[in-house]
């Protein structure tokens, strides 16, 4: 039985699986790291997903394309990432309570308007397979990270672009320095409410995308609550990779490995109790978070918001 | 980038013959008045903090703000670099009104201004800090090559030693506050306004400031030093403005002003802040001994690496040294408040290494903490509860279960009255309180109880200066009727005044104890930068 975990072929469809898997933590978690680079705990994330998810399948479910709904998750991410900016930043709440209240609110609102305006599950035909021409010839290699869809390559995409922009752009700089010290920030003249409303918002929408990617993009179907609280293992990543995208593409990748693995062990008909494979990643969230203490390159302000002071 | 690089542009149109490749901040008159400001009122609930206050600067000239705390200086700054609107008046720069209110628009108006603490992003490198928030030259990227070439420029032409790719977490304090300048002269400032800056420098990082300072005003940079240090004051700048309770008292040329007639402007009364040098003391036992005492800090990281010393009856042992050499933990371990990871802490005779903080307190000893506000008090608690904080289990403030509110209320006012604590009231909020009679509250809870050992750990750091002569006699006092005390302090013109024998820490080791009448500021100052270890 484990042997036939260990054939080539099923080696081969669980790193497949793996990569695939991965693209809705790469989308929250990238999207989450923006915002805590600026200073700001998002605890929101699985709610603005549930939101995300829910709009790129209804917009496509009423027959507009996929790229359309992937244009409404955006739109709907960054309307939640204002209200999360207006909560925690201009309002000063709490930025821990204020998450778990944007959750619930999208939580709920995502199952109310899915009983109003669909009311029993339905699928799609979502993004397809994109094989890239001669690389995904590749023997193995070639299935394992060239054959997928659009917004699978999109999420691994993103990884060097939110580096970039975070490291190498004028935008960037102000994210890192609001994140570390706002007060120096503002004396230079950087709008500390700014800089977090822009990350927020950018935060809303790859975490809108990465619902999207679920709904749309890997089981083309909606359900309520159909994210499973991805969204805080997503929030989990960003401190599990120290902060940096890398990190966090390390991280995505050993959660969605042991998602993958969980997959095949059912699949195959492995005899170990589903309770238990299911288990299997949220343990290992709390094991890794347990023993990455690593606190070096936390933002200083995170979850601390701004007052000009005396 | 415009006005990042004015000041190399103006080298350029100008053609200044400066060995060192200077830039000047822009073609100027010298005196000419840069920026002028004209019946500045602002208001606080409840306090007027600048009262209709005229200020001028000139270009090349170093003016010095002085008054004691609250009386205003670091408020009409504030104002002046855009952090605060006035209420009523007008600012003028180069003869014309401009309205200032925000940092940016003070940047843009050339005025930079170098905070007391520093507005650096430790995780940031130098260039990085200096570029932040200024224009690419290739937005939306950055441009972090072309800022480095400018700070290169800039610090060759002032004097100001930097290394532009270093972590700002890696720099010494002195380093930090050149990145600080550096900041503002990138900005193209032409007005620099200082706000204690010397507080946190050893002497010779003094003399460097100074010395970049002198070469900015030959250039024709307008320089605001706030500063309550009158010998710093007297040495340095050109023309001096006193506030008072948000009052102007007047503006002087330094040359006609002694320290004498400064600290009266200051204060409004005739000020003794030095002691006859020549007193001989009489000191008795060892009172507190500590010996090979190691610990670690809240990173974990060792912070005491065995220091040992005694202080005797009788005299004030200083500690010298430049913050976060380990001072805050010698104070907490001696206070029990930090546990040691090695040696022994003995209080007259009796060891305590392993003492809870209320016993050492029963045996006899005072602790003034460095966090006065975090520490010291309990901010919503009334000066009558600060007062009896230790005592209030004992006789005969309680009898063991009820608190004796007759007597505590008579004890916090005797107290108040004995120690000059301003407050409307004893059941008025600890937190409303000014910085200085906070310190006097401490300073009477801690000595009413005859201690016979003191550490004070920065006692007199940002309080006003007719407190400051308050503790200094109260230190000196109890120093006559047998205290020993520690004072840990930052101010080397402090610790020579007061102290009978100065420690210097360094790295959590003690360098050397010397006698205070066989040593200087300069000695003291090479210690406390970490040099004299080959003397061992």
């Amino acid at each position: 039985m484990v042997d036939e975990l260990l054939t080539v072929s099923t080696l081969i469809g669980i790193l497949h699986s793996c990569v695939r898997l991965a693209t809705p933590y790469l989308f929250a978690a990238l999207g989450e790291t923006f915002g805590q680079r600026s200073g700001v705990l998002n605890l929101g994330v699985d709610g603005i997903m549930l939101m995300g998810a829910f709009f790129a399948f209804y917009v496509v479910f009423e027959g507009h394309s996929l790229w359309v709904g992937v244009l409404a998750a955006i739109v709907i991410g960054v309307l939640m990432g204002l209200l999360k900016a207006f909560v925690s930043v201009t309002m000063q709440s709490l930025q821990g309570i204020s998450g778990i209240g944007l959750y619930l609110f999208g939580l709920g609102l995502s199952s109310l308007l899915f009983k109003t305006l669909i009311g029993s599950v339905e699928g799609v035909s979502g993004f397809r397979q994109l094989p890239i021409p001669l690389l995904s010839e590749i023997p193995g290699i070639g299935h394992i990270l060239f054959n997928h869809n659009a917004l699978v390559y999109l999420a691994y995409l993103m990884v060097p672009v939110s580096w970039f922009v975070i490291n190498r752009t004028t935008l960037g700089l102000k994210i890192r320095a609001v994140g570390h010290n706002p007060e120096a920030a503002d004396t230079l003249g950087v709008s500390v409410s700014g800089v977090r409303y822009t990350t927020l918002m950018i935060g809303g929408a790859l975490a809108a995308v990465g619902g999207a990617s679920l709904s749309i993009g890997l089981q083309n179907v909606f359900q309520e609550n159909m994210t499973n609280g991805l969204g805080f293992i997503a929030v989990a990543l960003v401190y599990f990779g120290s902060w940096r995208t890398v990190g966090v593409l390390g991280g995505a990748l050993l959660f969605s490995l042991v998602n993958a693995l969980q997959l095949w062990v059912q699949a195959l008909d492995i005899p170990v109790p589903s309770e238990i494979a299911v288990m299997m990643p949220y343990i290992m969230t709390i094991v890794v978070l347990a023993f990455t203490a690593r606190q070096i390159q936390k933002p200083a302000a995170l979850a601390r918001s701004y007052e000009r002071g005396e | 980038m415009a006005t990042g690089l004015r000041g190399i542009e103006d080298s350029i149109v100008y053609g200044i013959a400066r060995p060192t490749g200077g830039h000047r901040a822009v073609n100027f008159r010298l005196n000419a008045p840069f920026v002028q400001m004209y019946g500045i009122v602002k208001r606080f609930p409840g306090v007027v903090a600048c009262d209709h206050v005229d200020f001028d600067v000139r270009r090349g000239e170093l003016h010095a703000l002085l008054g004691e705390n609250g009386a205003g200086k670091s408020t009409l700054m504030r104002i002046l670099y855009g952090l605060y609107q006035a209420e009523e008046g007008r600012i003028l720069r180069d003869g014309a009104e401009v309205e200032i209110h925000s940092p940016t628009d003070a940047i843009r108006q050339g005025i930079g201004m170098i905070h007391q603490h520093f507005m650096l992003v430790d995780t940031l490198t130098v260039t990085e800090n200096v570029a932040l928030g200024l224009k690419s030259s290739r937005e939306p990227l950055l441009d972090l090559d072309r800022v480095e070439v400018g700070i290169r420029e800039l610090s060759e032409a002032y004097g100001l030693q930097i290394d532009p790719r270093a972590p700002v977490w890696t720099l010494s304090v002195g380093e930090r506050q050149r990145v600080e300048i550096m900041k503002a002269l990138y900005r193209g400032a032409n007005m620099l306004i200082l706000d204690e800056p010397t507080a946190v420098l050893t002497p010779q990082e003094v003399e460097e400031l100074f010395v970049t300072l002198g070469y900015m005003k030959e250039n024709g940079y307008s320089l605001v030093l706030i500063s309550h240090k009158l010998q710093e004051i007297l040495a340095i700048s050109d023309r001096i403005t006193v506030l008072r309770e948000g009052r102007l008292v007047g503006t002087v040329p330094t040359e006609e002003m002694s320290r004498e007639e400064l600290a009266r402007m200051m204060v409004g009364r005739d000020v003794l802040l030095e002691r006859s040098r020549d007193d001989e003391i009489d000191v008795g036992e060892v009172r507190l001994r500590l010996d090979d005492v190691r610990a670690r800090d809240v990173t974990g990281q060792p912070a005491l690496q065995g220091v040992s010393l005694s202080v005797q009856a009788g005299e004030i042992l200083g500690v010298a040294g430049i913050s976060g050499n380990g001072q805050r933990e010698l104070a907490e371990v001696i206070a029990g408040l930090r546990p040691m990871s090695g040696g022994s802490v003995e209080l007259d005779g009796t060891p305590i290494t392993d003492w809870t903080t209320a016993r050492r307190t029963e045996l006899g000893l005072a602790y003034i903490p460095e966090e006065r506000m975090h520490d010291g008090v309990v901010r919503d608690f009334a000066v009558s509860e600060n007062l009896v904080l230790q005592e209030h289990t004992s006789e005969p403030f309680s009898n063991g279960i009820f608190l004796a509110f007759d007597y505590i209320a008579q004890f916090s006012r005797q107290l108040i009255q004995d120690f000059y604590i301003r407050t409307p009231d004893i059941r008025t909020m600890t937190r409303n309180l000014s910085g200085g009679n906070i310190q006097r509250l401490i300073l009477a809870r801690e000595l009413s109880r005859r201690p016979k050992v003191l550490v004070a750990a920065q006692p007199t750091r940002g309080i006003d200066i007719g407190a400051i002569e308050y503790i200094y006699q109260q230190l000196l006092e109890q120093r006559d009727t047998g205290m020993a005390t520690l004072l840990i302090s930052e101010d080397l013109d402090e610790l020579l005044a007061l102290c009978d024998r100065i420690a210097v820490i360094y790295e959590g080791m003690i360098m050397d104890i010397l006698d205070r009448n066989e040593t200087t500021a300069e000695e003291l100052g090479l210690l406390m930068a970490g040099v004299g270890l080959q003397k061992q």
